[in-house]
């Protein structure tokens, strides 16, 4: 299992592309909303928690497509999945790979983000804690939409299709933390929510995406 | 016939307008749909034979 | 004799074309006896004026929506636990059928909601779920387009509408601790009638009854059409290889 999360982490730096692309994405929403909804620091601290949020599910989304693609296309995933390892097991360790490479770094670039949009003080808190606790949900999600459309050629908006309605949960309970985070408002309500909700993702969903895998192997 | 339906007359209307019409359609779509397939299926059914199912 | 036997397909077809006009000839009667009555009878309500005959679509529009995607949700569980194909295809039939219903609530709803609230659209609670589930609609039959295999299809959108669901209800919390709203609760309980006038009530009630017996009319119609154009590739498919 380590292995294969070691292999997974080792092709996404070797290829570049996924990893440095979300990241990218990321800083170009926080730069493009400004220039949209004007200067005023005012309106920019007020939206911030949401662009934020918003920025990372959708940088998030950009690298979903590629998780099984590469694995189904070469076979590597029909022996992953007569491996002895269960199948669960292997969605578990391309979830944690996925989440490296794409919430954690999130994670770590969103407070400098938040600088230029003026995100108030006491929301930084909340903020990086939001997303250490929702992206791992993210990439849950993410990886289910995934193995549901495995087998398909052009799944990719598919894929967004399936998967932005099962964000909304996580998206709602994260930006609302940050948001009465950022207002000095107590903010571990939606903290904890959105925490059960990974916790239950993370929980159950292997067992769907795997059954998913399986069926698209068949 | 008509009730007065005073200043709301335009909304009550279109309420309903759009609500019929956007179940005709689905009626007349699902009609359409089942007819052209029944249709297909009896003339391959003919040219086989019919006699297998 | 058990309900079971309905899940082979030929022994549906029979009993369904059977069953047809008994379900569809009194769903046409209550419908339009429900919005005749409503639409032309009914007097209008004190602080609603006449935009109080929208209710007699939007509420069974609003119920059925929600309802249906329910029913896809047992249909999808029979499918995955006994592989019942008449099941699958009857999930696939109801969807179009949940879309155009949540469509219906919105649009009357924006209706209503532009002479009582001054807005077309709100982020209230109840419309941003529907909202949601519109798009929940759209992508479980999204998915049942893009699979080719009819097997295949069947079991990827069982366990979509599954977890979907799930995540639908999330959102509806969710979204509720997200906003406090301006629609009104629920008008309409088995238990409680004091909500809403008798001279309301009797049509709302007969729209609702003719409301799910359109549904379950459509359904059978889009089933046995699936189970036809299953029928019709398997024939095809079979010419080919000979």
């Amino acid at each position: 299992m380590i292995a294969l999360i070691l292999r997974d982490l080792r092709l996404a730096v070797r290829s570049g592309g996924g990893f440095g692309l979300g990241l990218a994405f990321f800083l170009l929403v926080a730069v493009l909303v400004p220039l949209g909804v004007g200067p005023e620091p005012a309106t920019l601290a007020k939206i911030a928690p949401g662009i934020l949020w918003v920025g990372a599910l959708l940088s998030c989304l950009l690298s979903l497509d590629r998780i099984f693609a590469l694995d189904f296309e070469d076979g590597s995933l029909d022996l992953l999945a007569t491996a002895p390892m269960p199948l669960e097991g292997v969605v578990a360790a391309k979830t944690l790979a996925h989440w490296l490479v794409t919430g954690l770094p999130l994670t770590l670039v969103a407070p400098v983000l938040a600088v230029l949009l003026n995100l108030p003080a006491q929301g930084y808190l909340w903020l990086v804690a939001s997303l250490a606790l929702g992206t791992p949900a993210l990439s849950m999600i993410g990886v289910f939409g995934a193995s549901l459309t495995v087998g398909l050629k052009r799944g990719g908006l598919l894929l967004s299709l399936l998967v932005l309605p099962l964000y909304v949960p996580t998206l709602i309970f994260g930006a609302e933390a940050v948001r009465r985070g950022a207002m000095g408002m107590a903010a571990g309500t939606p903290l904890l929510l959105m925490a059960g909700i990974t916790a239950g993702s993370l929980a159950l969903l292997p067992f769907a995406a795997a059954a998913a895998i399986r069926v698209n192997l068949r | 016939m008509m009730p007065a339906l005073g200043k709301y007359a335009g909304v009550v209307l279109g309420a309903y307008g759009l609500s019929l019409a956007l179940i005709v359609v689905l009626i007349l779509a699902t009609l359409w749909r089942g007819a052209k397939t029944r249709q297909a299926l009896r003339e391959v059914e003919d040219r086989q034979g019919k006699t297998h199912g | 004799m058990s309900i079971w036997e309905y899940a082979n397909p030929k022994k549906f077809m029979e009993t369904s074309g059977k069953v047809l006009p008994w379900v569809a000839i009194p769903a046409a009667v209550l419908c339009a006896v429900g919005l005749i009555w409503g639409f032309f009878f009914t007097p209008e309500a004190e602080n609603f004026g006449s935009t109080v005959k929208i209710i007699y679509l939007h509420v069974p529009a609003a119920m059925m929506a929600i309802n249906v995607w329910l029913m896809m949700l047992v249909t999808s569980l029979v499918w995955i636990v006994r592989r019942h194909h008449v099941s699958a295809l009857a999930a696939k039939a109801a969807a179009p059928i949940g879309l155009t219903m949540t469509l219906v609530a919105l649009v009357t709803g924006a209706l209503w909601g532009q002479p009582m609230w001054g807005t077309w659209w709100a982020w209230d609670p109840r419309l941003t779920s529907f909202l949601i589930l519109t798009l929940f609609y759209l992508g479980y039959m999204a998915l049942w387009a893009a699979v080719e295999e009819p097997d295949t299809a069947a079991d990827l959108t069982g366990v979509l509408c599954i977890v979907g669901s799930v995540f639908a209800l999330l959102s509806r919390y969710a979204v509720n601790f997200w906003n406090q709203g301006l629609h009104q609760g629920a008008s309409l309980s088995l238990d409680a009638r004091e909500n809403v006038a008798d001279v309301y009530w009797v049509p709302l009630v007969i729209c609702i009854a003719g409301f799910v017996l359109m549904f379950v009319t459509l359904v059978l119609l889009r089933t046995r059409t699936e189970i036809r154009a299953r029928r019709l590739s398997a024939l095809l498919a079979r010419e080919r290889m000979a």
